[in-house]
């Protein structure tokens, strides 16, 4: 994170070098902490590429937001001039001047009114900074554009050694300043104000490519400090400049293993964890009218209903056509925009170069904070540059999003019907899933297939689903896998019917299987009945000899002893003991 | 000196009162010098016919700001108009007084 290096690199060089933040959106952070504090900065580039804006809102973020006040010395507009050009900025100077907080002073040198009779000095410029100065004690001062004292006064010789002085009065004074200049032919400046100021030199440049104009800024010098050396794009609007550092990329940022809904149920169903991870990027290609902005949309009204806030940028259709275009599949955006949830951020993408676009996004998020971003489609930025230039614009911006924590889904338009392993634009290596949505024509008809590309960090599913849009919103269907290959459509459909019908039959076939078991069981049952009752009457025929056996033995045993009893009313105990021996033997 | 600027005579460039203000930064070589030359000339070419306001810039800043002096010694011509800037120690006689309109 810029940021992070930045403290941390300020704090390490603290007592080298003293910085002074400028308070512009990414200017502290290529500089790593902002202009050098006490010493003189040159800021020049050419006309209208933003010097004044620049030095402006130096002063102005100073007495703003670090309680530091600035005196702006004008020598090309007026004060009330420079009140009006920055008014839109929502800069009050008039209110600051008021606070005492800034002061401008406007110096007007017109050569039609000026005669030289000898040898001069600027001491009036001196004493009049040395007044603003000290009446509200100024910790930041910008002369804009001091180059013009060369247009009003001739004597070069005396000017070049009051420059010099001028640079060391305001070293002494221990005041931050900004000196803007011209772009000269081949110097930075036209009068040379680089010999004089050493410190730290911004080039600003104001270049068009294409028909498209891209302001960009270059730290030229910055002695004794680490600083970013790229050209950054920057965008002048109505918050201001913001400078984009577009190369201070690492790859260090936490990860989320929250996971959510894409708003599509049976597409989390083909994701092992039921849904996309927070914080990843995911890309929706398909080939022209396949739905890409439908899913896009689902997501974001998922994402709203949940109530995260959610950055729509449309770079091919309007607002209202998208709001439109998706009531038709049953889903109200509307309610999301009205609610505050859904931003809208619709731009041709011809509007800006894509460096302007990357800054307007950047620009966009951090002002509403959203926790889900849509650009749709991402093809259309091909338009205002190269295959490279978009990539590299994807990549920061994707950075950027892995960031803040913010999940991006982008469309893209393959532009041929063969599934191609790289998408146009060459980010299908970044972003962590990846959506196909395929045309699968057969038999006259054209149907969408969705299939998950990639899909990083959870097993997903490797079917090809067909993807079904209709009055109810979106959902996905099982192919079926026929015999002629995947079957979607009505041929699924046929298909389906056939299988219906083959279940009756079999379902028919089942039922007559079914009743002639029962049927023989019933057979078999009555079978066994019968059996038993033969073996029952068996057994009780049996049964009734034992029985008529066992009475027999009983009644003869009975009479036996009876007539034992009869015959020895009078023989002794001996006698009865033989008896039972004589019993006992028989036995 | 002569005062009474009521009578200027628009026509009449001889009755004109010049209304001059020399801006100098203490008793700087050149601050001095160009005192010491502008009075010369101007008691050679409009004696009794200007109104000379010597003023040390290190004590009027806000006064250097509402004039919009820069460059420092500084000759501020305010009547008769076009107003005139000299600047310098008003060593060159013949543009010191063109500068006046003299010449």
């Amino acid at each position: 994170m810029p940021s992070k290096k930045a403290s941390s690199t300020s704090k390490q060089l603290s007592h080298e070098l003293p910085k002074t933040p400028t308070g512009i959106i990414g200017l502290d952070e290529i500089t790593v902490g902002g202009l050098p504090t006490g010493r003189p900065t040159l800021v020049c580039g050419s006309a209208g590429c933003g010097k004044t804006l620049l030095s402006l809102e130096f002063i102005v973020r100073g007495a703003q937001e670090y309680n530091e006040p600035g005196v702006f010395i004008a020598f090309e507009e007026k004060a009330d001039e420079l009140a009006t050009n920055v008014a839109s900025l929502g800069f009050d100077l008039q209110k600051l001047q008021d606070q005492k907080k800034i002061k401008i002073d406007y110096i007007h040198i017109d050569r039609s009114e000026i005669e030289e009779t000898g040898e001069y000095d600027l001491e009036g410029l001196f004493i009049r900074l040395n007044y603003a100065i000290d009446s509200i004690g100024a910790k930041r001062v910008v002369l804009d554009t001091i180059e013009n004292l060369f247009s009003g006064l001739t004597n070069q010789a005396i000017l070049r050694a009051e420059l010099r002085r001028l640079f060391q009065f305001l070293k002494d004074k221990g005041v931050t300043a900004i000196i803007t200049g011209e772009r000269g032919e081949k110097t930075l400046t036209r009068q040379g104000l680089e010999e004089y100021v050493s410190d730290c030199v911004i080039l600003l440049d104001h270049r068009i490519i294409n028909q498209i104009s891209t302001r960009r800024l270059r730290i030229v010098k910055y002695r004794g400090t680490l600083h970013g050396t790229n050209e950054y794009p920057f965008l002048i609007d109505e918050d201001g400049i913001s400078v984009l550092p577009v190369t201070s990329l690492k790859l260090n940022k936490a990860v989320s293993s929250d996971r959510f809904s894409s708003g599509i149920p049976a597409l989390d169903k083909m994701l092992s964890k039921g849904g996309f991870y927070r914080g990843s990027s995911i890309l929706v290609s398909g080939t022209a009218g396949t739905g890409k902005t439908s899913v896009a949309a689902s997501f974001c009204n998922e994402a709203c209903n949940r109530g995260e806030k959610c950055m729509f940028f449309a770079f091919e259709e309007s607002p209202a056509q998208i709001i439109r275009n998706m009531r038709s599949i049953g889903m109200d955006l509307q309610q999301h925009v009205d609610s505050g949830l859904l931003q809208f951020y619709a731009s041709r993408p011809t509007l800006y170069g894509l460096e302007m676009h990357l800054v307007a996004i950047h620009k966009a998020i951090r002002r509403f904070k959203p926790q889900v971003v849509v650009l749709d489609p991402i093809t259309n930025l091909i338009t205002v540059g190269s295959v490279s230039d978009v990539k590299s614009m994807l990549v920061r911006l994707i950075d950027f999003l892995q960031e803040e924590q913010i999940t991006v889904m982008f469309t893209a338009l393959s532009l041929n019907t063969v599934v191609n392993e790289q998408t146009d634009e060459g980010v299908s290596s970044l972003v962590d899933a990846w959506l196909m949505i395929r045309d699968i024509e057969m038999n006259g008809e054209r149907n969408r297939g969705l299939y998950i590309m990639k899909s990083r960090g959870m097993k997903h599913s490797n079917q090809v689903r067909e993807f079904v849009i209709s009055d109810n919103g979106l959902d996905l269907i099982d192919v079926y896998l026929g015999p002629d290959g995947i079957l979607t459509g009505s041929a699924r459909e046929a298909q389906m019917l056939l299988e219906e019908t083959g279940q009756v039959l079999q379902t028919h076939a089942v039922g007559v299987k079914d009743r002639e078991l029962l049927r023989k069981r019933k057979v078999l049952e009555s079978k066994i009945e019968s059996l038993r009752s033969e073996f029952e009457s068996t057994e009780e025929e049996l049964n009734k000899a034992y029985v008529e056996n066992a009475i027999k033995k009983e009644v003869l045993e009975q009479n036996r002893q009876k007539l034992t009893t009869l015959r020895g009313k009078n023989i002794s105990d001996a006698d009865s003991e033989d008896e039972i021996k004589k019993t006992k033997k028989k036995k | 000196m002569v005062t009474d600027g009521d009578s200027t005579d628009w026509g009449e460039s001889e009755e004109m009162i010049y209304k001059l203000r020399l801006f100098v930064t203490g008793a700087s070589p050149a601050s001095v010098r160009a005192i010491n030359n502008l009075q010369n000339i101007l008691e050679q070419h409009l004696k009794d016919r200007y109104e000379l306001e010597i003023i040390d810039a290190y004590q009027q800043p806000l006064l250097v700001k509402s004039e919009d002096v820069t460059a420092v010694p500084v000759l501020i011509k305010k009547e008769p108009t076009p107003l005139r800037k000299l600047v310098g120690d008003m060593s060159d006689t013949d543009k010191v007084l063109r500068g006046l309109g003299l010449l």
